[in-house]
């Protein structure tokens, strides 16, 4: 499903270049459940918003479903983005004029289906994420919690093969956070793959294969057997800190 | 095709953000109400005063005697001298570019006391003697009773036209004039018409409707003038320029009447086509400044809405961003700020338009009640032609266009991590 290969990205300001990600290599395969650590400055979002295709990268190779990511027109890159993949964002980023079906069913629009049946579609997917009877509110008279299972609801509406999440649970508290990671659980089950980005020990050992990221570099690569020496290694570190 | 879902959104998005939908419509609206406005008071300055000028003959020229300047033929300079009877003949026989040429007498006395009596009422009027073909250059429209004829001529008849201002001073609002007499100068002329003239134009000074018109023969003979003509107004021919006419003619006159003919003032003449013609370009001028500082306006206008967009766009950063990461094409997003820029300026045009429209309207319909028969005003029927309108709308929609397409081009210039990223 993702495979990269020694990708290096820089961010240049001025006259200085920040090196950012300094050679990844990582196989994804379908339906996984994976999710991205490291501390602040790691690169972690960096890499994430290459596998989504909101960014591009310098040097290496990226494919994504078999074909290679690379300089791709604006255009083919909203065509594989609409149909391929979903974003949760960490603010959410839901259209604030547009209620939350509308929000829902946007994905929809730019891939041509009819309002009314994408509405339909969008209606289901509210009703998965338990918000059915918020259809007509806007963001803004719903709680974090609520705005972004609206966020998980669009990313899912279009069908796509893979959901990238950026600290879907960073604005959230825990008990939200633990609702937000079940319905990406489910989301899962049901043979999607998802990334997410996250800081938070207790998320990450939700999902199946924890990439840590340090410095640029993947540090080490924990599949799910290993989580309870994770969990260890976590308890560790709060002792230290 | 029309895509019901991108009006949709489009409608969504103006209603959601009114007060910055205003506003740029505000701009536009502006400009083009303008733009309606000072052209249709322009048009309705030229309307004002053509209306005035517009029936009389604008290839006419006229022609009257003053004292000459140099000596001639062994006349003095300074001499008095008239054209005669004999000249209207002789001119018709020899310039053929005239189509209508009416000589004119100036009654005695006007211009000084009292010379119209009738019962206890008296009045000062201008009296003229004209022949029927003076109607043809500058139109007079009968009221009441009909116009001084050829036959009139033909037999001297002494009968009379007169304006209204006459029959009011003359008559009692009861009274019927048509066949009444006056007194003019100590003798009696049966009133045959009251008339009006067309135009405001006015040869021979005073009131237009304190005029008594009577033929030319009459006053002649009743008034003791021998063969004298006092005046010439003559038409050249349809597309000769009068003013071929106007030398020829002054060229035989002097001849016949030993003037000489370098001598630059015993014919005093006036020529209505040159007149008319610095008119006709005052108001050419009008309109084309009314043009330039409407399109400036409205320019400003379209600037102004381009100057929102940008703003907007801005403001729209990660809205567009977050479209774009849900996989809308740059060519949508273009498609979708052109769009609303389109129909913003359009319709805030179209309302300009219309109010614009509506207020020349309503301008004209007090003018037109304050007037009443419409004799004094030099402002009347504040227009806009259908070709304007049409005009200014489709420069509406190209500027609405290009309003929209550089901020839209900017917004797809912006990478989709970048345009999430601001905050």
């Amino acid at each position: 499903m993702i495979s990269l290969n020694n990708v290096h990205k820089s961010y240049v300001t001025g006259s200085n270049s920040l090196h950012v990600l300094k050679g990844i290599d990582l196989e994804i395969n379908t339906g996984e459940f994976v999710s991205i650590m490291g501390s602040s400055g790691s690169g972690k979002s960096t890499l994430l918003n290459i596998l989504g295709i909101l960014d591009n990268y310098d040097e290496g190779s990226y494919y994504l479903n078999g074909s290679l990511v690379k300089d791709m027109s604006e255009k083919k890159a909203a065509k594989l983005r609409n149909e391929l993949v979903g974003f949760v964002f960490q603010s959410f980023n839901l259209i604030s004029f547009k209620n939350a079906l509308e929000n829902v069913a946007l994905p929809l629009y730019y891939q041509g289906v009819s309002r009314k049946k994408r509405n339909k579609i969008a209606e289901e997917y509210l009703d998965k994420v338990g918000l059915l009877d918020w259809a007509t509110h806007l963001p803004s008279e719903m709680s974090g919690g609520q705005k972004q299972r609206v966020a998980i609801a669009r990313s899912l509406i279009s069908q796509p093969k893979i959901i990238f999440a950026d600290e879907p649970t960073g604005a959230l508290d825990t008990s939200t956070s633990y609702e937000v990671m079940d319905i990406l659980k489910e989301i899962n089950n049901d043979g999607i793959t998802v990334i997410l980005v996250t800081h938070e020990h207790d998320i990450a050992s939700m999902t199946q294969k924890i990439v840590r990221l340090k410095d640029g570099h993947i540090d080490e690569i924990i599949k799910n057997g290993e989580l309870k020496n994770f969990q260890h290694q976590y308890a560790k570190e709060l002792e230290t800190a | 095709m029309f895509d019901l879902d991108l009006w949709k959104e489009i409608l969504s998005a103006l209603k959601k953000n009114r007060m910055r939908s205003f506003m740029t419509a505000f701009g536009v609206f502006w400009g083009i109400f303008m733009l309606i406005i000072m052209s249709g008071a322009g048009r309705a300055l030229e309307n004002g005063v053509m209306d005035g000028i517009k029936a009389f003959a604008s290839n006419s020229a006229f022609f009257w005697t003053e004292r000459t300047s140099k000596p001639y033929k062994g006349f003095q300079r300074g001499r008095r001298w008239n054209y005669k009877n004999t000249d209207i003949e002789y001119i018709k026989a020899n310039i053929s570019d005239i189509e209508y040429l009416s000589p004119r007498l100036f009654g005695p006395s006007s211009g000084g006391g009292d010379n119209v009596i009738r019962g206890k009422k008296t009045g000062a009027f201008n009296i003229y003697g004209d022949y029927p073909e003076f109607f043809k250059i500058d139109p007079w429209t009968p009221l009441q009773g009909r116009l001084i004829n050829t036959i009139d001529i033909q037999h001297s008849r002494k009968v009379v036209n007169i304006g209204e201002r006459v029959v009011e001073v003359m008559f009692d609002t009861d009274e019927d004039p048509i066949g009444e007499y006056l007194k003019i100068n100590g003798v009696y002329f049966q009133v045959v018409g009251v008339v009006k003239g067309e135009t405001r134009v006015n040869i021979g000074g005073g009131r237009k409707n304190e005029t008594i018109i009577m033929p030319f023969t009459t006053m002649q003979k009743t008034f003791n003038m021998g063969d004298d003509v006092h005046f010439f107004s003559v038409t050249s021919q349809p597309g000769i320029p009068v003013s071929k006419v106007e030398a020829r003619l002054m060229e035989l006159l002097k001849e016949r009447h030993s003037v000489a003919p370098d001598d630059q003032q015993a014919v005093g003449s006036f020529n209505i086509e040159v007149e008319w013609k610095k008119y006709m370009g005052l108001f050419t001028g009008i309109q084309l400044l009314t043009w330039i500082v409407g399109i400036g306006t409205l320019l400003a206008g379209v600037i102004g809405v381009s100057n929102i967009m940008l703003v907007i766009i801005k403001e729209r950063t990660q809205e567009i961003g977050i479209q774009r990461a849900i996989g809308a094409t740059p060519g949508k997003v273009i498609l979708h700020i052109v769009a609303e820029s389109v129909f913003l300026t359009v319709i805030a045009g179209y309302i300009g338009l219309a109010l614009g429209v509506g207020l020349l309207e309503l301008l004209n319909m007090v003018l037109e009640m304050n007037a009443g028969s419409g004799d004094d005003i030099f402002f009347r029927h504040p227009e806009i032609s259908f070709k304007m309108a049409v005009g200014a709308l489709s420069v509406l929609v190209v500027s609405g266009i290009f309003a929209g397409l550089i901020p839209a081009r900017r917004a797809v210039s912006i990478k989709p991590i970048d345009a999430l990223r601001d905050e």
